[in-house]
């Protein structure tokens, strides 16, 4: 059929006036380029989140003092003093999907190894820590009972603490100041890496809770409790329990608010990513106005084309196109513009991705389906703005088309 | 006969004015001859031919090409005549000018559903046909006044048209060239049958055709048979 040569002629007439025809796409190319970062972006959010529920555990939950409705409390800031590690315990023993229970309080300290220091993070954590938050040591060993029992002055360090106190030295057995007071390395803990939320993991101290009780931080109250389900697809269930034995123990009423907040770790990440992901998508609506944009452009040089062309028309006509002809015809011209824009934008927009992914901190990934899309509405942006030149051209009448100067 | 013309009324209404630039024209041409229609602008001529081209309906009156009744036709149908009936030649040439000479050529064959081979090989026969061989990957840029003219003849003929129409051919052309134009025409008249009717206001022009028509105010004043030019030999 004709869409041959009509395609060749177009793309002759791209080349023959690229600046023009550069102009004209450059809308596309933004808008086709903008569009895929941004679904890279969102696709990025959604494949990093499967990673981070399984670096933290997928059937972690999270139970804070204080109630979500008295000033939102975040994650592990909880500051209300209703829970006590005897919860913990019960916790772990009463609530049969329960596998275990971990409460830890935390604070931050100056932490000294000679003429270094360092400030980081203290957790007070028990023997359950290990267990519940899959965190095990690299060298030496973790808190047993007796440690946490006698309030030892013992505690692990996590990798970035090390390179940050002791360098290239093994650190174990070494001796180490916290907050002024004196404590032995019995432990290293293997590498963790980044949180979702971009915090290092692996700058912390664990200490004996009782030890950071008493020693540290003076303080009787738990920051909170990790809680780890038996199982994924008892969650709710487990919630539940963990919620009946709570008000129980704190002595709570009917009708009473729970004094305390029992977050799904899992579904706090799935949270996180939905809004990067919403943020994405509304950034590539933004982005997708350049398509609009693009759109007007291509609808714009189309009808001065069709208007320096109509000589041309005239003379198709003459020669027997029909009106359906000469539409087609520069619709094809419309959409080969938009699509060379297209293409153009979607290498551009890959590239982009990759930079977005290594220079910031969200995760990129360009999947097919998005390059895919791109095109689609690249084509489809030309077909629509190109619609309305071409039917112009098609009902020009000939024989003053043919007498046009 | 090839073209039967009744009565043909074309009424443009400017306003409050009307303009009868047709005022009940009859006419017959029969397969294989040579037309010239002649008059001075505003006669009719031209709007006369453009009924003829099937590029404008009558207001009123018949027309019947090849045994077919044109006059109410949609625009689509005229389109078919156009491409498979009719072949026009035009002062400007008008040729595409970023196209090279083959791909004029081959500019009616593409609504023809044609393959591209097909149509490559039927071009470059017309071209040779008007004389062009070795030009076919010119511009019209590159090209004389006369080849492109040859050219847009080629491109007239490459459906195998029934009438050729030509409107004042050789009015861009000096009289050398246009001689070897008109020398064309009379071969393709003689030796391939061809009908043609051509519009010129210029009598020596008139003279190659073999029956003269003229048009005054919208109306044929005059109908003659005359000897034509008799051209030489073509060469092969």
């Amino acid at each position: 059929m004709y869409i041959l040569p009509a395609v060749k002629i177009a793309l002759r007439g791209l080349r023959v006036n690229k600046m023009r025809s550069g102009l004209t796409m450059l809308g596309i190319i933004i808008g086709v380029a903008a569009v895929i970062t941004m679904l890279a972006v969102g696709e990025g959010a959604s494949s990093s989140l499967a990673k981070s529920i399984a670096s933290v555990g997928s059937n972690m939950i999270l139970v804070i003092p204080g109630s979500t409705t008295s000033g939102g409390a975040r994650m592990g800031t909880g500051n209300t003093s209703t829970l006590v590690p005897a919860d913990a315990e019960a916790l772990a023993k009463e609530c049969p999907s329960v596998e275990n229970a971990a409460p830890l309080v935390r604070g931050s300290a100056q932490v000294v190894n000679g003429d270094r220091n360092w400030s980081t993070s203290v957790l007070g954590v028990t023997e359950t820590y290990e267990a519940v938050r899959e965190w095990p040591v690299i060298k030496g060993r973790s808190f047993i009972r007796q440690d946490v029992d006698s309030g030892a002055k013992l505690c692990v360090l996590g990798q970035s603490v090390v390179d940050q106190l002791f360098g290239d030295e093994d650190p174990i057995d070494k001796s180490i100041r916290i907050k002024k007071v004196p404590f032995t390395v019995i432990g290293v803990l293997d590498k963790k890496g980044q949180s979702p939320n971009g915090q290092d993991q692996d700058d912390t101290i664990l200490v004996p809770l009782t030890t950071a009780q008493g020693r540290l931080f003076g303080t009787t109250s738990l920051n909170a409790i990790m809680v780890k389900g038996k199982s994924l697809d008892q969650m709710d269930k487990t919630i539940a329990e963990i919620t009946a034995l709570l008000r129980q123990r704190h002595k709570l009423q009917e009708g009473e608010d729970d004094d305390f907040s029992v977050r799904n770790l899992a579904e706090m990440l799935s949270m996180a990513a939905a809004q990067t992901k919403i943020m994405a998508m509304l950034l590539g609506c933004i982005a997708s106005i350049s398509l609009l944009v693009g759109g007007i452009g291509i609808m714009n040089i189309m009808i001065v084309s069709v208007t320096e062309r109509t000589r041309e028309i005239g003379i198709r006509m003459a020669v027997g196109a029909k009106g359906r002809d000469i539409l087609m015809q520069f619709l094809i011209e419309a959409v080969v513009l938009s699509i060379t824009g297209g293409v153009i934008g979607i290498a551009l927009g890959v590239a982009l991705a990759k930079i977005v992914g290594s220079f910031t901190q969200f995760e990129t990934l360009v999947t097919p389906l998005s390059v895919v899309l791109s095109f689609g509405f690249a084509a489809a942006v030309g077909i629509f703005f190109g619609y309305y030149p071409a039917r112009k051209a098609a009902a020009m009448d000939p024989i003053t088309a043919l007498r046009y100067e | 006969m090839l073209i039967e013309v009744k009565e043909l009324v074309k009424i443009y209404s400017l306003g409050d004015v009307e303009l009868r630039a047709l005022d009940s024209v009859s006419l017959s041409i029969g397969k294989g001859e040579f037309v010239a229609v002649m008059g001075a602008s505003g006669s009719g001529k031209s709007t006369f031919m453009n009924v003829l081209g099937c590029l404008d309906r009558p207001t009123s009156g018949s027309y019947i090409l090849d045994g077919v009744p044109v006059e109410g036709m949609s625009k689509d149908d005229l389109a078919d005549v156009r491409k498979d009936k009719l072949g026009f030649v035009f002062q400007g040439f008008n040729l595409l000018s970023r196209t090279t000479a083959l791909e004029n050529v081959e500019l009616p064959m593409l609504y023809n559903g044609l393959t591209a081979i097909e149509r490559r090989d039927r071009a470059a026969g017309a071209l040779a046909g008007v004389g062009l061989k070795g030009r076919e990957g010119h511009f019209p840029n590159q090209l004389s006044g006369g080849q492109q003219q040859r050219v847009a003849i080629a491109r007239s003929l490459v459906n195998n048209p029934s009438i050729l129409l030509a409107d004042e051919p050789t009015g861009n052309l000096d009289t050398h060239t246009s001689r070897e134009i008109m020398e064309l025409f009379c071969r393709l008249n003689t030796e391939r049958g061809i009908t043609i009717v051509l519009v010129t206001h210029e009598q020596d022009i008139a003279a190659y055709a073999k029956r003269q028509v003229a048009f005054r105010d919208g109306r044929i004043i005059k109908d003659e048979v005359s000897a034509g030019v008799t051209p030489p030999q073509s060469p092969s």
